[in-house]
């Protein structure tokens, strides 16, 4: 009895301990970059990302569809109405009995609510509406995962972090866990948390969603990038996020 | 899951029929005997690893190439590795490293086995041919400190 005791309680050190490490070892893409780079983010007139929050904030306040309503016709003020809402994506739809994206949230409600054409994934739009939903988040926690109905599609994002793919035969685990901080020729690698998304990406000279950058890592690998909206993409960010719980959100993030 | 007993005979067969072409080159750690006729050519050698299209080898080694910035560090650095290792110990690491040691990140450059959700351009092939592995081979074998 003592014996099972006295190791129960060693687990739950040993558990505490290395939630606690990896807790405060947790760091933001930001936190690699060099200085330019992060001032360039940090300044929001300098900010090349801020351009399409505000073409977004626009788009927020046009009517459009069918039905002829803007965004702000049913959500009024994005400033206190879509605050924190960013934190929790993806999160579970009823509908679909499933966990879908901040994107997918916002072409549903183009669809249903405002009988508009879809928006096409990576287009402008897409982007700064996206852009300019999550910027009301900017600095809020990321709190992502809560809900237990999405604990099989975290496991199944996990599994898909975890498993070797491409030519090169990696895992995004292999350079996000297991070697990040170190140098894959000119490119410091991050440990992927995705709490910049949308981004302005230097190399792009664009902003960019996650799901584009998550199939540059795929291609870097020389694996078959999973399509946009596909529901690999939807497990992946569900389980990046889920990781970085707790992380405050930057959109509009700067990468290089 | 249960696996049909065809697909079982299939990949017996295919076992027999690739393993072996592997296998039987290596000896301990290495794999002594050339994987093309022809021997390799360090100066092709030293642009495959170099470049950034084919080798992919400065992504996370370091080495003697003072004109290349961006190197990496996920790797041991190439400097002096002809004179740490042999052309046969050379010719494994690269040919198959994760079938020395299943945890290493340094790729197989030629297998093609085992491999999941590779991407069309690059299905069924190795990283390297033999021909190109025996250029790389012939190069590193120069690097003696
Ligand atoms: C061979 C190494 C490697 C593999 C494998 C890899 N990545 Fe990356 N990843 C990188 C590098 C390097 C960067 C940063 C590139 C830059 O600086 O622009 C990056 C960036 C990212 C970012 C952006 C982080 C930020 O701060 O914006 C995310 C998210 C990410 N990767 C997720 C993934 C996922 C998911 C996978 C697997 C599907 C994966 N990566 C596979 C090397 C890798
Ligand atoms: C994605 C990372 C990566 C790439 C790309 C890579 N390597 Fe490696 N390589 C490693 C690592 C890591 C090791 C160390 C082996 C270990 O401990 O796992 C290694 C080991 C080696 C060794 C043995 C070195 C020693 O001193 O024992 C040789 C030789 C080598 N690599 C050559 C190459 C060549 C040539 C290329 C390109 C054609 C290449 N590598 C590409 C990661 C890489």
């Amino acid at each position: 009895m003592t014996v099972r005791r006295s190791s129960l309680a060693a687990a739950v050190i040993l558990l505490a301990g290395t939630a606690l490490a990896s807790d405060t070892d947790r760091r933001s893409g930001f936190d690699f970059m060099g200085p330019q780079t992060q001032a360039m983010q940090a300044d929001d007139t300098a900010n090349p990302g801020m351009l399409s929050v505000l073409d977004g904030e626009d788009l927020w306040n046009t009517p459009a569809g069918a039905a002829n309503r803007s965004c702000a016709d049913c959500h009024g003020d994005a400033a206190t109405s879509m605050r924190g809402v960013a934190t929790r994506y993806p999160s579970y739809d009823e509908k679909a009995k499933a966990p879908i994206t901040l994107d997918q949230r916002i072409l549903q409600c183009r669809a249903d609510r405002q009988e508009a054409p879809p928006l096409a994934w990576e287009s402008p739009d897409l982007l700064a509406l996206s852009a300019y939903v999550a910027h009301q988040s900017r600095g809020l926690p990321v709190e992502t995962g809560a809900d237990p109905q999405l604990t099989p599609f975290i496991d199944q994002g996990r599994e898909l972090f975890t498993q070797r793919q491409g030519q090169l035969d990696f895992s995004c685990a292999d350079c996000h866990d297991a070697n990040w901080g170190k140098r894959l020729g000119g490119a410091v690698i991050p440990q992927a948390h995705p709490t910049g998304y949308p981004i302005y990406r230097l190399e792009w000279q664009a902003m960019g969603s996650l799901q584009r950058r998550l199939r540059n890592c795929m291609a870097g690998v020389r694996a078959e990038p999973y399509g946009f909206g596909s529901p690999e993409h939807t497990e992946l960010e569900l389980f990046l996020m889920t990781r970085a719980r707790g992380l405050p959100l930057e959109t509009p993030g700067v990468r290089p | 899951m249960r696996v049909p007993p065809s697909l079982i005979t299939l990949a017996l067969v295919l076992v027999l029929v690739t393993a072996p072409a592997f296998a039987e080159r290596i000896v301990g750690d290495a794999m002594p005997d050339r994987l093309a006729a022809a021997p390799g050519d360090p100066e092709r050698g030293r642009a495959i690893v170099t470049s950034r299209q084919t080798g992919l080898c400065l992504l996370c080694h370091s080495g003697p190439f003072p004109e290349e910035r961006f190197q990496g560090d996920l790797a041991p650095s190439l400097a002096g590795v002809g004179s740490r290792l042999s052309e046969g110990q050379i010719r494994l690491r690269i040919a198959d490293a994760r079938g020395l040691d299943p945890d290493t990140i340094m790729p197989s450059y030629l297998r093609t086995d085992g491999l999941d959700r590779v991407a069309e351009t690059w299905r069924g092939k190795p990283i390297l041919s033999a021909g190109e592995i025996e250029d790389v081979v012939a190069f590193l074998a120069t690097l003696k400190d």
